[in-house]
């Protein structure tokens, strides 16, 4: 039983941080994107692409955050499933919707409320069950 | 559209298939004993060693350009909404691949956080 608790702690660390690097790393290449502009599909254009992408400082910024989550990410897949983490890792989305409205004052439409709502109810149904189902798992539990 | 429509395909495939590949080769490395830098710093260089861990990292390079350019050409409120069926096919490859046992509860919450994410980046 401490075990399960123990393991259900550090799967939620794991998955907070996740979420807070996922975030903000997404936010970064939004930006980073806006400023390079619209890519067109030729092979010039996506070679211009590819130097801008590369010379762009908030994607590398947001690159940095993105690896971040990568190894958070694939620290928590190396004792949790996948089904369990993925749908978890959501969590940044209604996350963000709190965060516009405590600190940005922004309003928040009833459509997304209910988005934010289904959210966090499939995220607590999914932190309901067992973080790790597999064979390989039980065998390290036992 | 046909291009949006085959770089969503790349977008969630590429990422579901590297992302399963990515848990197989953690699965295969074993958890660190401990969330210590030094024990993080050996689990990682572990892992880089795995073979599945490098299967997956073109799959999801595959689709972070796919996002990139679908960013690109449409705003973030549909390109999220429409990658959101992501959790679905992953949930699918959990189960059928990695053998993961997902409970009715856990179809539930992957199905209401999947349209849940849909109505959040609609606005």
């Amino acid at each position: 039983m401490a075990t399960e608790g123990r393991l259900r702690a550090k799967t939620l660390v794991m998955v907070c941080l996740m979420v807070l690097c996922a975030n903000v790393g997404d936010l970064m290449l939004k930006r980073g994107m806006l400023e390079i502009g619209a890519v067109q599909l030729s092979a010039g254009a996506l070679a211009h692409a590819f130097r801008m992408t590369i010379t762009n400082g908030t994607l590398w910024l947001g690159i940095l955050f993105l690896w971040g989550f990568m190894v958070s990410y694939m620290t928590v897949l190396s004792w949790a499933d996948y089904s369990y983490v993925m749908p978890a890792g959501a969590f940044g989305y209604a996350l963000l919707s709190f965060l516009a409205v405590l600190f940005l004052h922004e309003a928040v439409s009833p459509r997304r409320w209910i988005g934010v709502a289904l959210i966090c109810v499939g995220v607590l149904l999914v932190g309901q069950t067992k973080p790790r189902t597999t064979e390989a798992a039980r065998e390290a539990l036992a | 559209m046909i291009r949006v429509t085959v770089f969503l395909f790349l977008l969630i495939v590429g990422s579901t298939a590297g992302e399963i590949a990515m848990t197989l080769g953690m699965k295969a490395t074993g958890e660190p004993e401990r969330l210590r830098p030094v024990e993080l710093l050996r689990f990682l260089r572990k892992a880089l060693c795995n073979g599945w861990f490098w299967a997956g990292i073109p799959l999801m390079a595959l689709s972070f350009y796919a996002l990139l350019l679908l960013l690109s050409w449409k705003p973030i409120s549909f390109v999220i909404p429409a990658s959101a069926l992501s959790y679905v096919v992953g949930t699918f490859g959990a189960k059928y691949i990695l053998g993961e046992q997902v409970s009715i509860a856990r179809w539930t919450g992957v199905v209401l956080v999947c349209v849940g994410v849909a109505l959040v980046a609609l606005g």
